[in-house]
């Protein structure tokens, strides 16, 4: 069997392959960013988690 | 460290933002040899140069059996050691592994063709995988659907076990029914019976799939905390303004 017979096939899947693969990265990329970017926008608002307040205290009160 | 420290939801995401861009070069460098090295394999006497094929398939194949196994474990940490990641874990897999079964089913389609004349048989090896996949599709759909977190995680939880019930019948459908799907040729009593030449690379390839998959999951588990911040603090503004 001649080694390029079924090439339409194997170019099939490794590009099958690179499409599920590149899209998994850029969802996970693209959500980080997205969370990161709410994240900031909620914290400009002056909205915090009681963890992250008492965090902040801890570290201001240890610097005084 | 130990594991059970990482139960910390800050020190996780500490830990992986750490990890991820290390794990990430390594994936990059496994993936790149092992592409080398599946490139330049010998052409199988029977498949000819379709055996390529199978360095996405197999690999695709078991990833998407291991990340069900992953959140069968992580669904006995929500329900019996209510482990504050384990749905965070469970979470985040599900798409993953949803996305390799899908490509492990379009691979052996695309085999199936020149190899047995048809893309698609209902064998038992196939009928299960592509149950497999549908459960998949069910988990995600759950947690899209139950919009109590807690609620959601004990559901896909009890899903995933009973799901888990797939795993061993994908895995020994080639010995139990007649199929057309050949029996299992690397992981057998005896030893593989794949020449090194083809069994070398398809290991590799393996292992970059496989930390592919470590690295993409740490990475959505921590895209999942960051959620969970999300909606906390839209909970808190919400009842501030309120």
């Amino acid at each position: 069997m001649p080694a390029t017979a079924h090439i339409g096939f194997i170019v099939a899947a490794y590009g099958a392959g690179v499409v599920v693969i590149v899209a998994l990265i850029t969802w996970v990329m693209f959500d980080y960013r997205l969370q990161r970017r709410i994240l900031a926008e909620l914290e400009t608002t002056g909205v915090s988690r009681r963890s992250a307040r008492d965090s902040a205290e801890r570290t201001v009160s240890d610097g005084a | 460290m130990r594991l059970s420290e990482l139960a910390n939801p800050s020190r996780f995401l500490r830990t992986a933002n750490l990890a991820i861009p290390w794990l990430g070069g390594a994936t990059a460098m496994v993936f790149a040899f092992a592409i080398y090295r599946a490139m330049l394999a010998p052409d199988d006497y029977q498949q000819g140069a379709t055996v390529k094929i199978m360095f996405l398939h197999v690999p695709s194949a078991w990833l998407g059996m291991l990340c069900w196994g992953l959140m069968t474990i992580a669904a006995l940490g929500t329900l019996v050691w209510r482990h504050p990641l384990a749905d965070v874990a469970a979470k985040a897999a599900a798409p993953l592994g949803a996305a390799f079964t899908l490509l492990c089913l379009v691979t052996g389609s695309l085999w199936g063709r020149p190899e047995w004349g048809t893309y698609w048989v209902w064998d038992a090896r196939l009928t299960s995988e592509l149950i497999l996949f549908l459960l998949y599709l069910g988990v995600i759909a759950l947690w899209r659907t139950v919009e109590d977190a807690s609620r959601a995680a004990r559901a896909v939880a009890i899903l995933t076990l009973v799901g888990a019930i797939d795993l061993p019948i994908i895995k020994f459908s080639v010995d139990w029914w007649n199929t057309l799907h050949q029996g299992a040729s690397v992981f057998r009593l005896g030893g593989s019976t794949v020449d090194p030449t083809i069994l070398i690379p398809l290991l590799l390839m393996a292992a970059a799939f496989t930390l592919l998959f470590v690295t993409l999951l740490l990475a959505a588990m921590r895209n999942e905390i960051l959620r969970r911040r999300v909606r906390t603090l839209r909970l808190l503004q919400a009842s501030a303004t309120g």
